[in-house]
């Protein structure tokens, strides 16, 4: 049993006179101890409605439903009351949010909101308390912490400022942590130190970590199984290595594929996925990424096609999922020449494919993507 | 080069923000210096790529290139022109000669003017096309050109997506065919998916009307990917400048190094073989900034002689031109990179002012 098992996890914002909203719809996954689990997407796939419903954060207002199942070590903590679930909150399960000045309170020196978390969940008071903050902030790289635990917010630069946020979340070393976009508003070198850090809590002290980001770089550096979610929906699952050198579900392909990249030669063009994000279909008419799809097929519209399950913990939500490389050792080519990444660039002849294979494994398709070494 | 190949030539330009206090007397208590001391020049059809993090002055060097800032000193010579000293009705006629598109195109169209009055509103002051048909004609071609439908004329900007905003964005610079582009985070505001399709978009128009850009971001695969020539701030000043593949394959300057050590890889491969330089603390505060080597506080390879009181020039190696004493023999790896902690610098006489900069309005792509 993992730690937290979320099971058909479904948000859905209802409003009179407007179309409800299924914001997550039907998302499944677990996170061990010391696992790192990505949940990738762009903006509108659901990626953070989902960590708010795990937390119980999503603002109570009539028309939200939230289904399903999120399991945490035994209890359901969808149908926790408030209070128990505060309990829980900031001691076993803590969550860091992408913009730290927006997260702090503007008119509270940090020291009382870092010593707050403190005073409610390990009952520590003064200056044990005062020490124990500076010690924190300390452990999260924050010099001259005494003086810091004084100051206001808007005094800490922005990585400080996510510093003091993690320093916050894990006060009482959670088991689980969900980081929404921990580094999305800081700078690339700031990024490195805040990822560094994240990493070293997960080896120190086994926290199980939920990192919610759109960069897929990150993802490439951090995580150990990716799950990447589209239209509310989770469209493939896969350890960390598969999923970059065998993406399967062409949204993955199409992701990769229009990632610039700093290891790439000049000149190459990216390939984008065509229309954006609102050209979508309602998941039960069939497949939501049907409208940009390159490998679209006939059978893609009609009925929402089902989470194929692959060995080694892969599945995929695609019928016809881009081929895998098979006989093409991931290591033959070499050095990166003027082959461009060419993800994506197998289209199944536009909407009437002669061939709706529902496995093209064995087929004698090019590889979808050339490893690329660097 | 020739004089008529350099389409931008900017020589020891500063830009300084003065630091007021008081009510009704304002003193002057000092200058942020924003940009201070930069040469660069951009080749006529060439890509010019300007990185750095948030706070090192390369949104105040593109606006004040455009003199949207005026700068404090320095020249700005566009197609032989000083710019700095035109009169201001000579600079509005230049203007239509370069254009600039802005980071979020949500911000910077006006709500309440539909696409065609958005673009017909540079041609008007301009003064292009002889009456509306004409016009219309010309706006036409333009939204072709970026890939909109020829319906959008009547629509208001909420009523895009963010790419398409953006390409409303690009086609209102396009409009007046300008010859060089000053684009200022183009793309960070979009998704990935879209991302690669206005690069894509920008790469197409250059080849096909032969534009000069200038791209500033703070995205380095995306800055190295569209750029001919990438130049790296720091603090106010390009510490190195180099064809974009060197850029990545052979960082001379430290600071580069560090910069593209942390940009994020997607190949799990690559990100696990990596070496990461991690720098310690912020950068340091633009009012005061280090004495000598801009980086030296954050320098790993920071040496006791010359980096903390000689500030180096920006001087050729092999094709680069790198601002570091110590280039040739970090490179040549006799020097070894040793432990930076990070130290608290504070303005002189502001007790509780941060000692550091950030300016979290610059995000990374909104998701």
């Amino acid at each position: 049993m993992a730690l937290l098992e979320v099971d058909d996890l479904s948000v859905t914002f209802a409003r009179r006179g407007q179309r409800t909203v299924h914001a997550v719809d039907g998302v499944s996954f677990s996170v061990d101890a010391g696992e790192v689990v990505g949940l990738v997407g762009e903006s509108g796939c659901g990626k953070s409605v989902t960590s708010l419903a795990i937390m119980g954060l999503l603002p109570k207002q009539p028309g939200l439903r939230v289904g399903g199942k999120a399991v945490f070590d035994g209890t359901d903590l969808l149908q926790l009351d408030d209070r128990s679930r505060r309990d829980i909150r900031g001691r076993d399960v803590a969550m860091i949010f992408q913009d730290p000045l927006s997260s702090l309170n503007p008119v509270i020196p940090i020291g009382l909101q870092v010593t707050e978390v403190l005073t409610r969940h390990r009952g520590m008071r003064g200056e044990a308390a005062q020490k124990e903050a500076a010690d924190l902030l300390d452990r999260v790289g924050i010099p001259d912490p005494r003086r810091r635990l004084r100051e206001y917010p808007h005094q800490l630069s922005g990585g400080m400022r996510q510093r003091a946020l993690i320093a916050m979340a894990v006060a009482c070393q959670p088991r689980l942590l969900i980081a929404d976009e921990p580094t999305t508003a800081l700078d690339v070198t700031i990024q490195a130190q805040i990822l560094e850090l994240l990493k070293d809590l997960v080896r120190d002290s086994g926290t199980a970590l939920v990192m919610i980001t759109h960069d897929l770089g990150v993802v490439a550096g951090m995580c150990d199984t990716i799950n990447v979610l589209y239209a509310g929906r989770v469209v493939e699952t896969a350890r960390r290595r598969p999923l970059f050198r065998e993406p399967r579900h062409p949204y993955t392909v199409g992701l990769l594929g229009s990632v610039p990249r700093l290891d790439a030669g000049r000149g190459e063009r990216l390939n984008p996925i065509p229309g954006s994000v609102r050209d979508l279909l309602a998941w039960p008419d069939g497949c939501a990424f049907a409208p940009r799809c390159a490998r679209r097929v006939d059978e893609c519209v009609g009925e929402p096609p089902e989470l194929v399950l692959a060995h080694d913990g892969r599945s995929y939500r695609c019928v016809n999922p881009a081929p895998v490389g098979g006989t093409v050792p991931p290591a033959a080519t070499g050095g990166r020449t003027a082959t461009a990444p060419a993800p994506g660039t197998a289209p199944a002849a536009g909407g009437a494919s002669p061939a709706p294979a529902d496995d093209a494994t064995a087929g004698p398709v090019p590889a979808p993507r050339e490893e690329e070494k660097p | 080069m020739t004089e008529s190949d350099v389409l931008v030539e900017v020589h020891d330009l500063k830009v300084h923000f003065p630091i007021k206090r008081g009510l009704l007397l304002d003193r002057v208590v000092g200058h942020v210096k924003a940009v201070d001391g930069v040469d660069l020049s951009i080749p006529r059809g060439k890509t010019y790529g300007l990185v750095g993090e948030s706070g090192c002055g390369k949104s105040t060097l593109g606006r004040a290139l455009l003199q949207l800032t005026p700068p404090t000193g320095g020249e700005v010579r566009f197609d032989g022109v000083e710019l700095t000293r035109l009169p201001a009705g000579k600079l509005r006629t230049m203007r239509r000669r370069m254009q600039m598109i802005f980071q979020d195109p949500m911000s910077s169209l006006d709500p309440r003017q539909n696409v065609e009055s958005i673009l017909t509103e540079g041609l008007q002051t301009h003064g292009i096309g002889t009456d509306r048909d004409d016009r219309r004609r010309i706006i036409g071609e333009t939204l072709d050109a970026v890939g909109l439908p020829r319906w959008a004329l009547s629509r208001y900007p909420h009523e895009f997506s963010g790419g398409q905003r953006q390409r409303i964005g690009i086609a209102r610079a396009l409009v007046l065919g300008p010859e060089l582009i000053v684009a200022d985070e183009p793309v960070s505001a979009l998704d990935v998916s879209i991302q690669a399709q206005v690069v894509n978009l920008l790469d197409e128009l250059q080849d096909n009307l032969g534009l000069t850009y200038l791209v500033i971001a703070h995205d380095l695969a995306v800055v190295k990917h569209i750029s001919d020539v990438v130049g790296v701030m720091y603090l106010g000043a390009l510490v190195e400048e180099a064809p974009s593949d060197r850029l990545y394959s052979e960082p001379l300057h430290p600071y580069t190094r560090a910069l593209m050590s942390a940009v994020p890889v997607p190949d799990p491969d690559v990100e696990d073989r990596r070496e990461r330089i991690l720098l310690a603390g912020d950068l340091p505060s633009p009012a005061n900034p280090p004495s000598g080597c801009r980086f030296h506080t954050r320098c790993p390879w920071a040496q006791p002689t010359r980096c903390a009181d000689e500030r180096p020039a920006l001087r050729d190696i092999g094709g680069s031109r790198v601002a570091c004493h110590f280039a040739e023999r970090i490179a040549s790896g006799e020097l070894r990179p040793h432990k930076v902690s990070a130290r608290i610098v504070r303005p002189e006489g502001e007790g509780a002012t941060p000692a550091v900069v950030s300016a979290p309005t610059e995000p990374g792509s909104y998701v």
